[in-house]
């Protein structure tokens, strides 16, 4: 399968881990954090844990967009549901996510309207399709969805559709690397930077964390061979005393973003005062709202909406597990009340979560010391 | 073992312990996966359970005046009715006599019923009952009998089936996860996750579009062919349908007590369904398959099981794609090309409701 196949290639991904423990100094303790949810996903997945010295450590940050949004919000959209004629609308990933009474799957087996959409241009369709009813969409995730969502709005506007919401829920990466960064308890070396976020908004947006912070990041693709390979470019750095922001992920990240998104987002959204995030409390600026331009469309002015605030359950450590602090298997809950059938925080339900991602490909793999790979069928 | 099927899966105490705790079903609860399995052990088993019965298998096991057969029911509620490559009346065949070919037997007759909804054009029942037909006779069984039920317009997703087959047991096949042992090898009869993805594609609603069909087909002539040279050697065989091969691996896991260990290269799976997976995010190990089988076969057997296998007709794809070890217990590893292992579990939640 072209360009997923020559990136799992294993004679290079071999080299690279070759490289990896060549460049690593043996004396030293490194702590990478990948920012993206989706490198946790695939850094599990490909068991590249497997492949790493034991002295790097790779730190899980705050990049599930799922993960982060507070059980308020989650709230929020389902009261929406209240109302027979409203369609709720959302990514899959939302759907197994707990609020105070139940998820969307178990809003929607109670006889709530709840449907699975892959794209927000899916639930515009639908609006088209049931004139009489009202579809809301949920929408979550960083840069990389948010022009989906905007786009989506703008010809929502021009098509002149009535039946349409979307409750804003778009988050930024920035905020969230500045909050983690001040978090005193919080010692990092370097950052792989995120690959998705980065095809909007580019490589420049980092260079403060460099110049400010003297941290290197190298915004990395997701294949086995591309994390690999950005752990090899930030090793470089680190011993070459460099910092910068590099882009390993070149095929699709340009330098300046997509300024055909940027420009979408700009039109459609605008940034909140303050947003809360899951276990890290208020970050100021970190969030997107609908322009007044686009009211019609805000299911959060259409509705009344109860602005619920929940905290989150004491003994839960989503936060410190979310900043890095903790990895999963140190919450008291971890594998116990909170598991991916019953999630108590978020981070166990998204796929891109890492307390899921662990339970899932780790945690029980961490039982056993047994020598990786088959004796007797792995030739190929 | 007398009787390795039946809906019983741990010895029974005199007062029955419903330890299902779900508040209400929901879809998760018929997805095959971790669901089902609590729903079956937690509320059926306790209460239906036969506490003589074996571990639960696709089809049970009874002895009827001194001959032993092979007993079991499928529903199918498959949406859309039609897909590339089949359909539900096919289906309810295939499905059907595939439970009582991985266990050990050869389907001799089914029943069947249908439920249909008010306003259901003719036509598209007509179909459905001449594919029932048609998959009958390609499997060599009759349908003996049937029942009828209409429900209101809204009622029913247009056609459901439900279907039971009795078959007659193979003789020198024995199947359990008792049987199974530390370096067995793990076989699959063809290609993962085509029925699951054609499903998936077939409704719509992604702008996907891949050259893929379901793989539904009866599996004993493929089970037959391996049975011929191998038949001392099975161990263990399932069809990997809803939930996919890691939750039917994973069962077997946790049923025997032992880990099961699998080269992911090794694993056949047409470029189409990798790549739809790819693009949303599925694993193709818990996408459902419904003319494929996955078979524990003693390693001395093993060459010779594949061989067969591979030289049967729809049988070039298959392979051994892993084997048993002794540790991790109760566990499915995944090894990588490149030397990363991964758990794999079973299927949690249900990424594509209404397979079958």
């Amino acid at each position: 399968m072209r360009f997923v196949d020559e990136f799992r290639e294993p004679e290079l991904i071999h080299k690279a881990a070759q490289e990896i423990r060549r460049l690593t100094d043996p004396q030293r303790h490194y702590r990478l954090m990948e920012v993206c949810g989706g490198h946790t996903h695939a850094i599990y997945r490909f068991g590249l844990k497997d492949l790493l010295p034991p002295n790097i450590e790779l730190i899980h940050g705050p990049g599930c967009p799922v993960c982060v949004l507070p059980m308020g919000r989650i709230d929020d959209g389902l009261s929406m549901t209240e109302d027979p004629d409203v369609i709720f609308t959302a990514f899959g990933d939302m759907m197994r996510v707990p609020g105070t009474h139940g998820s969307p799957l178990e809003y929607k087996a109670r006889g709530a309207d709840v449907r699975i959409v892959y794209s927000p241009a899916d639930a515009l369709k639908l609006a088209q399709n049931n004139p009489d009813r009202h579809v809301m969409f949920f929408a979550i995730g960083f840069e990389t969805t948010a022009p989906s969502t905007a786009l989506t709005l703008m010809r929502a506007r021009t098509l002149g559709i009535r039946n349409f919401s979307v409750f804003c829920n778009h988050v930024t990466i920035i905020p969230a690397i500045r909050a983690i960064l001040d978090s005193p308890d919080m010692r990092l070396d370097a950052f792989i930077g995120p690959g998705h976020v980065s095809t909007v908004i580019g490589c420049r947006p980092y260079e403060w964390i460099a110049r400010h912070e003297g941290k290197p990041i190298v915004v990395s693709g997701f294949e086995p061979l591309d994390m690999l390979e950005s752990i090899v470019m930030l090793l470089r750095q680190l011993r070459e005393g460099r910092v910068e922001v590099e882009n390993q992920y070149k095929r699709v990240v340009p330098w300046e973003g997509n300024r055909a998104a940027l420009k979408a987002m700009a039109e459609v959204f605008q940034l909140r005062p303050y947003f809360e995030w899951r276990g890290m409390g208020f970050i100021s600026q970190s969030a997107l709202r609908l322009r007044d331009s686009f009211a019609d469309f805000d299911a959060e002015q259409r509705f009344r909406i109860p602005g619920v605030r929940v905290t989150d359950p004491k003994a839960a450590q989503c936060g410190e597990v979310l900043k890095g602090v903790l990895k999963p298997n140190q919450c008291k809950l971890f594998g116990k009340e909170c598991t991916p059938e019953n999630p108590v925080g978020a981070l166990m339900v998204s796929s891109e979560g890492s307390c899921a991602a662990y339970y899932n490909y780790e945690h029980r793999k961490a039982r056993w010391d047994g020598p990786p790979g088959l004796s007797v069928v792995s030739g190929g | 073992m007398d009787r390795p099927g039946g809906l019983s899966h741990r010895r029974m105490q005199s007062v029955p312990k419903i330890r299902f705790r779900d508040t209400q079903i929901e879809m998760a609860h018929g997805a095959g996966g971790k669901a089902s399995r609590r729903l079956v052990e937690g509320l059926f088993v306790p209460l239906l359970g036969d506490p003589s019965a074996g571990p639960l298998g696709d089809a049970a096991h009874v002895r009827m005046n001194g001959t032993r057969i092979a007993i079991t029911t499928d529903s199918f509620v498959v949406k859309p009715l039609r897909f590339p490559g089949g359909s539900i009346g096919e289906l309810a065949v295939n499905g059907t006599v595939n439970d009582l070919a991985v266990s050990g037997a050869r389907a001799e007759t089914l029943v069947v019923t249908y439920i249909l909804e008010a306003g259901l054009p003719t036509e598209i029942l007509e179909q459905e009952v001449r594919a029932m037909a048609a998959a009958a006779r390609r499997a060599g069984v009759t349908i003996a009998g049937g029942d009828t039920k209409v429900v209101e317009h809204g009622k029913a997703d247009r056609m459901y089936i439900s279907s039971c087959g009795i078959g007659r047991l193979i003789d020198g096949i024995e199947v359990s996860p008792q049987s199974v042992r530390p370096g067995d090898r793990v076989l699959i009869s063809g290609p993962i996750g085509d029925h699951g993805i054609t499903i998936l594609l077939a409704r719509g609603e992604l702008d996907l579009e891949a050259e893929i069909c379901s793989d539904t087909r009866p599996v004993l002539p493929l089970i037959e062919a391996m049975a011929a040279v191998a038949a001392p050697g099975i161990r263990w065989m399932r069809d990997p349908t809803r939930g996919g091969v890691a939750t039917s691996l994973n069962e077997l896991a946790l049923d025997c007590g032992l880990g099961i260990c699998l080269a992911e290269e090794r694993i056949p799976i047409h470029d189409s369904v990798r790549g739809a997976c790819e693009l949303l995010g599925l694993e193709p190990m818990h996408i459902a398959n419904e003319g494929q089988f996955l078979a524990v076969v003693a390693p001395e057997f093993a060459d010779a099981a594949l061989a067969a296998l591979q030289s049967a007709p729809g049988g070039q794809a298959a392979a051994i794609i892993g084997e048993v070890r002794a540790q991790p217990a109760g566990t499915v590893l995944v090894s990588t090309l490149y030397g990363g292992t991964r758990v794999i579990d079973m299927l949690v939640g249900d990424p594509l409701p209404r397979i079958c």
